[in-house]
């Protein structure tokens, strides 16, 4: 089977914008086109991950819509809803559409418009994906971020401290970000005397709501090499589910889906854990990044924190994780998430990460949808 | 133990507002030939077989796992709003429920109890379609 590359890459500034879906998923396709020097008759399959532009807008059938404004017209499309992890479930099709012999170019293009909703609507919005014994009593994915938050700070006697680090580490990151929708620094203090929202879990523990979109283009490595030296290889790549209803696990701290779609993806792959060079993991709350990092496999179950407060994680650290800024100072428009992570990966691994560069050859992005309900792992390496 | 309990995907606990009496209502956990117990019910359970009975949680008391006290509460629920992740022991089979606490006050550890509700948030504020699930259950109320 021919490898498949990603040759071209797009990111909208994320924020509150005043594009609607329609404009954001055409801003973003557009650039991607462009950034690959890709013309739009030549796309095969094209791809929208969005979760809910029909709750949030009233607006449907978006990947016929884009096909049009991008003169994509008489590509296939298809709409990827998978929740927040809509973006990644994106990436997988788009792959799978190349892989198989389906599609010679694929466009991936994946956007939400959120911020038009007040904070609870948006919320509510979400927390439809719940079960009913869950959504009657009034869940939020918030809430349980808070209960798996105490659950972990308990269990392994970290510090409520370790949690705030990762937002002062993200935030830090967003500072080189120029389409972050936060591009400010926060100190620690401000994280842990921000307001409660869900109990250990302050305001900074949580990522803002966003509007946004991002793309990327997909096709075989041979017709990669029609345009340009430089792409990205998709390694790896592999989705997984845990149960639907959270508290049937038997770890709250341990996200099946990411330990079984990132144990697929490595091994395709043909790597592991210690061969990643940076990470964009789905820091949607803080929590998160602690257990991604460890269901991936970096660090030991419990130990997570600890990186953090070492400094592994940082940008300049043995494992920089999240130098986009992640979904914390980045924003998290659902749909775009994560394709937004795996734009910035293949930043990193192509060397055109600019300012928030590393030393990379190999980099890995973790999309989570609900809470670990289902996932993505994708794992890119630098064409050479 | 009965095999009549409720749909296995509706979310409602046995009895509810139309039955008039709380004293009538369960919160039924499917058993499985396994002998294992899921809140709620699936079709298929975790072994991939069919229940064959329910348990009814209420009469048991339950260990709390993890709490939280959510104040950023979706339109129709109660702000702020205490969570709580419990473990059942039925005959030395644990099972797990969430639902929300009748008090702020409640630690990792506390023994609960439920206690019913006719109506845990409002139905006609949220985007769920109010006919689509059931909307009474139980709270969990910490055992002095």
């Amino acid at each position: 089977m021919e490898r498949v590359a990603i040759i071209g890459a797009s990111m909208t500034q994320f924020g509150q914008r005043d594009a609607w879906i329609r404009e954001l998923l055409a801003e973003a396709g557009s650039a991607c086109l462009d950034d690959a020097g890709v013309a739009p008759d030549a796309v095969d399959h094209l791809y929208v991950s969005n979760m809910a532009s029909g709750e949030f807008e009233g607006q449907t059938g978006v990947p016929n819509a884009l096909a049009h404004d991008l003169a994509a017209v008489p590509a296939y499309t298809a709409r990827v809803d998978q929740t927040s992890a809509s973006g990644g479930a994106g990436v997988y099709a788009a792959w799978q559409s190349v892989a198989s012999g389906a599609s010679d170019m694929s466009l991936l293009v994946g956007g939400e418009r959120m911020t038009h909703r007040t904070t609870a609507e948006a919320t509510d919005v979400i927390a439809s994906l719940t079960h009913p014994v869950e959504y009657k009593h009034g869940v939020t994915l918030p809430s349980f971020a808070g209960l798996t938050a105490r659950h972990y700070l308990e269990t392994y006697g970290a510090p409520r401290e370790s949690l705030g680090k990762v937002a002062v580490k993200n935030h830090r990151n967003g500072v080189d970000n120029p389409h972050a929708q936060f591009r400010t620094e926060v100190d620690l203090d401000t994280v842990l005397e921000s307001p409660v929202v869900a109990d250990p879990l302050r305001l900074y523990d949580f990522c803002p709501i966003t509007d946004g979109s991002a793309g990327l283009l997909l096709c075989p490595e041979s017709v990669a090499r029609e345009y340009t030296d430089e792409y990205a290889v998709v390694s790896g790549i592999a989705g997984a589910t845990d149960t639907h209803v959270v508290h049937e696990r038997a770890d709250p701290t341990t996200m099946g889906g990411v330990v079984n779609s990132s144990e697929a993806a490595y091994r395709m792959a043909g790597v592991g854990p210690d061969d990643v060079d940076v990470a964009e993991l789905h820091d949607m709350f803080t929590i998160l990044e602690f257990l991604q990092s460890e269901d991936l496999g970096f660090f030991e179950k419990g130990e997570g924190w600890k990186a953090v407060e070492e400094g592994v994680t940082d940008r300049d650290g043995e494992l920089p994780i999240n130098t986009s800024g992640g979904l914390k100072s980045k924003g998290h428009p659902l749909g775009a998430s994560g394709v937004a992570q795996v734009y910035e990966v293949y930043k990193q691994v192509t060397g055109h990460a600019g300012a928030r560069q590393v030393d990379a050859e190999t980099g890995l992005a973790c999309n989570v949808g609900g809470f670990g309900n289902c996932v993505t792992t994708t794992i890119l390496e630098g064409a050479v | 133990m009965s095999a009549d309990g409720d749909g296995p995907d509706d979310g409602a606990d046995g009895g509810g507002p139309d039955d008039g009496a709380d004293a009538e209502a369960t919160m039924d956990a499917a058993e499985y030939p396994d002998g294992s117990l899921t809140y709620p019910a699936h079709p298929i359970g975790p072994g991939g077989q069919e229940p064959v009975g329910t348990v009814d949680l209420s009469a048991y008391t339950a260990e709390v796992i993890t709490w939280t006290t959510s104040t950023a509460t979706p339109p129709g629920v109660r702000e702020p709003n205490t969570l709580a992740i419990v473990e059942f022991d039925v005959d030395g089979e644990p099972v797990r429920a969430i639902g929300q606490v009748t008090t702020d006050d409640v630690e990792t550890g506390d023994t609960v109890q439920p206690v019913y509700c006719e109506e845990l948030r409002d139905p006609d504020a949220g985007i769920r379609e109010p006919d689509s699930q059931a909307w009474d259950g139980f709270r969990f109320e910490p055992v002095t």
